[in-house]
């Protein structure tokens, strides 16, 4: 077998470049990442009709090679580095002049470049006319039209593709190769990162901008006869739906209407998910907990392993339907348009209008949504936005609230229908973004940095989302997911598990301890081994550190127990819940009562007193809305800001918010 | 006259502007001299701008359009 072709797609953004690999590749791609960066790579492989492999890599979509992102600074630097076989340049028809520009750049690296003109369905109907033969004449290359919506054309681009040995390396605009190249790979650093010698970065911001407008006026004469728009037959389609959709009323309505549904879909539909997957990981650690012999190997996969992979999976219906949500509004381009509604507003509060993104995601996950904060061209705008994100309101905190709304808001309705329990639910939310806002707000006030304040952004064409194109982004966002945040998760778990299963000497010997002090009293076995149980976790590792932080934690109205369960949340904040129903459970097996009736009857061990009384619930709610108890979090936050700095300012930060309010709401309420 | 004071619907042609100040995308999306630009829309609260430029609608900030001459048609 010979050895397989090595081609990569590049094209302006929104060209149906993603759907042409999707379309070439099928289920044969896997995502992974550039060496040393965290930009997501998308390689595929299929065959041509001659039973070639076709290796193909697509690049992440830009303007230029002169890159203003990390995202986009990796095509160029691919393109620079790897000499691939064939370039597949992907272009659109309706804006032909635009996309030139990345192409003759393409071709000026002495690289064989192939052009398909995409959306060719759209040549028609816009009064669109090409002259093949000639621009294949002038741009020294083959050109196949392609349209990714109709499926037609793909059979003419695999016969190109394996024809790729007769393309031309000749340059088109640049007189030399290699004096482009290297004038290429000296400046375009500068675009996305701060050169310590401005005198030099504006040199080359100078160099950059006259050779751009240069090779436009190139372009624009070997478009000049050769490509043709009659602008008459042009239906303005997409103004009128801007008209609507963008409205100065009428648009947000729309938005908060598309939101509204977003968070029915992400709760509601949900649910019955959620709950399968709970029950059948439960179910799972029961049946090999029987299955196994007896010992810490058991303990460990039934108690720290499957429940740890099981606070995983339960993430992903709600994932999977944010992502859906997100990228049907992106795929219709409908998201360019509420980054253009938003931006004043979020402005006002430090942030920028493609923030909205991100603190809408978070509202599922925040690594995700921090993720997302990457197309935000402002550093300052950025970083602020990945510094508040987590204050909106995770599914992870779900549990936590309802469970703590159910024991202090009674179950009432006011005028007749709304339930107050929900309501309170909802002022949790309101009080995510207010946290967020506000934060922001503050923190845009004191981080000094020189704010570009740049933002230019494309209004792409409104298009039919692609059922296909939605299925893989979807896909690989929630493997990206359990992948990124599973890894932390997972292993926090396991160390927690590891914490509250072994201790000193007192814990080794609990059993002797506990047969001593009853050595005169009858005991049922059952009460005597809860007695043991109950023992062990006061004497784990974990529950001498809840003890050791309970003088800084009493202020706040809490025992050593929460604060057992304020640490283990430090895996995910759900954990609060199961960590809770352990510890109680263990204590009194005889009673059958849910996870609720045990908290609302848990009683402090000194003073004999009620543990969850409202000031508790109070502080707690405020304590679990504003604490950044996310160990994945911080990882991902470190990851995209690239500094410690941020990252444990931001932990502290939110961490002593967090204290101060819960200690505020527990003085105020008890 | 400034990009920033067009009236939606009025068309312009891009003159001038620093270099130094204008993002490098704004070019490549088509901003360049001698272009045409129409103004299509201003966002409820006076920004960001909407504009039509070399067939290609790009979304900029007030502040920038401020930066940039341009004569109207």
């Amino acid at each position: 077998m010979s050895t397989p072709l090595h081609t990569v797609l590049a094209g302006n953004p929104n060209t149906g470049k993603t759907s042409l690999f999707n379309i070439l590749t099928g289920l044969h791609q896997k995502t992974g990442n550039y060496p040393g960066i965290t930009v997501d790579k998308k390689q595929g492989t299929f065959h041509l009709e001659n039973g070639q492999k076709v290796n193909i890599i697509d690049l992440p979509g830009t303007y230029s090679l002169n890159p203003t992102s990390i995202d986009e600074s990796v095509a160029t630097k691919y393109l620079l580095e790897k000499n691939p076989d064939l370039v597949i340049v992907v272009t659109e028809a309706e804006n032909l002049k635009r996309n030139l520009l990345l192409f003759t750049q393409i071709k000026d690296l002495g690289l064989r470049a192939l052009l398909v003109i995409n959306m060719s369905d759209r040549i028609e109907p816009k009064g669109i006319s090409i002259n093949i033969e000639d621009l294949e004449k002038k741009l020294e290359t083959k050109i196949v039209l392609t349209s990714t919506r109709k499926n037609t054309g793909i059979s003419d681009l695999k016969n190109a593709i394996s024809d790729y040995e007769s393309l031309s390396e000749k340059a088109v605009y640049a007189e030399d190769i290699s004096s482009y190249k290297k004038w290429l790979s000296e400046t375009y650093g500068a675009g996305f990162i701060e050169i310590s010698d401005q005198k030099k970065q504006s040199q080359i911001k100078k160099e950059q901008h006259q050779e751009t407008v240069q090779r436009y006026q190139f372009v624009k004469s070997v478009l000049t006869d050769n490509y043709t728009i009659d602008k008459s037959k042009a239906t303005n389609f997409d103004s009128k739906l801007d008209r609507v959709l963008t409205h100065k009323f009428l648009g947000y309505f729309i938005f908060f209407g598309i939101l509204l549904l977003m968070f029915q879909a992400i709760f509601a539909w949900s649910e019955p998910f959620m709950n399968f997957i709970d029950e059948g990981f439960s179910g799972l650690s029961e049946f090999i907990a029987g299955l196994m012999p007896e010992g810490k190997l058991n303990d460990l996969i039934s108690q720290g392993i499957i429940p740890g992979i099981g606070g995983i999976v339960i993430f992903i219906p709600q994932i999977a339907i944010l992502f859906t949500f997100i990228a049907i509004l992106e795929e219709t381009g409908y998201m360019s348009r509420v980054v253009f509604l938003m931006d004043k507003i979020m402005r006002k509060f430090g942030l920028s209008g493609k923030s909205v993104v991100p603190l809408i995601s978070g509202n599922a996950c925040a690594i995700p949504a921090i993720m997302a904060t990457r197309n935000i061209e402002d550093w300052k705008e950025r970083l602020i936005t990945i510094l508040v994100t987590p204050f909106t309101v995770c599914s992870a905190r779900l549990p936590v609230y309802i469970i703590l709304i159910a024991l202090i808001v009674p179950e009432q309705t006011v005028f007749g229908f709304i339930n107050i329990q929900a309501l309170a639910l909802l002022g949790m939310y309101l009080l995510g973004i207010a946290f967020a806002l506000i934060s922001s707000m503050i923190l845009s006030k004191i981080i000094k940095m020189k704010n570009k304040s740049y933002f230019v952004i494309e209004m792409p064409s409104y298009k039919m989302p692609l059922f296909k194109n939605v299925f893989y982004i979807v896909l690989e966002k929630t493997k990206a997911f359990v992948f990124n945040a599973g890894k932390i998760i997972l292993a926090v778990s396991i160390v927690l598990w590891f914490l509250a299963s072994h201790g000193g000497k007192t814990f080794e010997n609990a059993e002797e301890i506990i047969s001593s002090k009853y050595q005169n009293t009858e005991i049922s076995e059952e009460k005597f081994q809860a007695e043991i149980a109950s023992f062990q976790i006061e004497n784990s590792y974990i529950g001498m550190m809840g003890k050791t932080i309970e003088p800084v934690i009493k202020p706040l109205g809490y025992d050593w127990k929460i604060g057992i369960a304020i640490i283990t949340s430090f895996a995910a904040r759900e954990v609060f819940v199961g960590t809770l129903a352990t510890i109680y459970s263990v204590e009194d097996p005889e009673d059958e009562g849910t996870i609720k009736s045990r908290m609302e009857a848990a009683t402090f061990t000194d003073t004999g007193e009620k543990v969850f009384t409202l000031g508790t619930g109070v502080s707690l709610l405020l304590f679990y809305a504003i604490a950044l108890q996310c160990a994945a979090t911080v990882a991902i936050v470190r990851r995209e800001t690239n500094s410690w700095k941020w990252t444990i300012i931001q932990l502290i930060g939110m961490g002593v918010l967090a204290y101060l309010f819960a200690f505020l709401g527990y003085t105020l309420f008890k | 006259m400034l990009l920033s004071q067009l009236k939606k619907g009025e068309k312009a042609v891009i003159k001038n502007f620093d270099i130094q100040l204008i993002p490098l995308k704004f070019i490549e999306l088509g901003g360049l001299p001698e272009n045409l630009v129409e103004l299509v829309q201003v966002a409820p609260l006076g920004c960001p701008m909407h504009f039509i430029i070399n067939d290609t609608r790009i979304v900029i900030r007030k502040e920038m359009a401020k930066l940039i001459e341009v004569e109207k048609l």
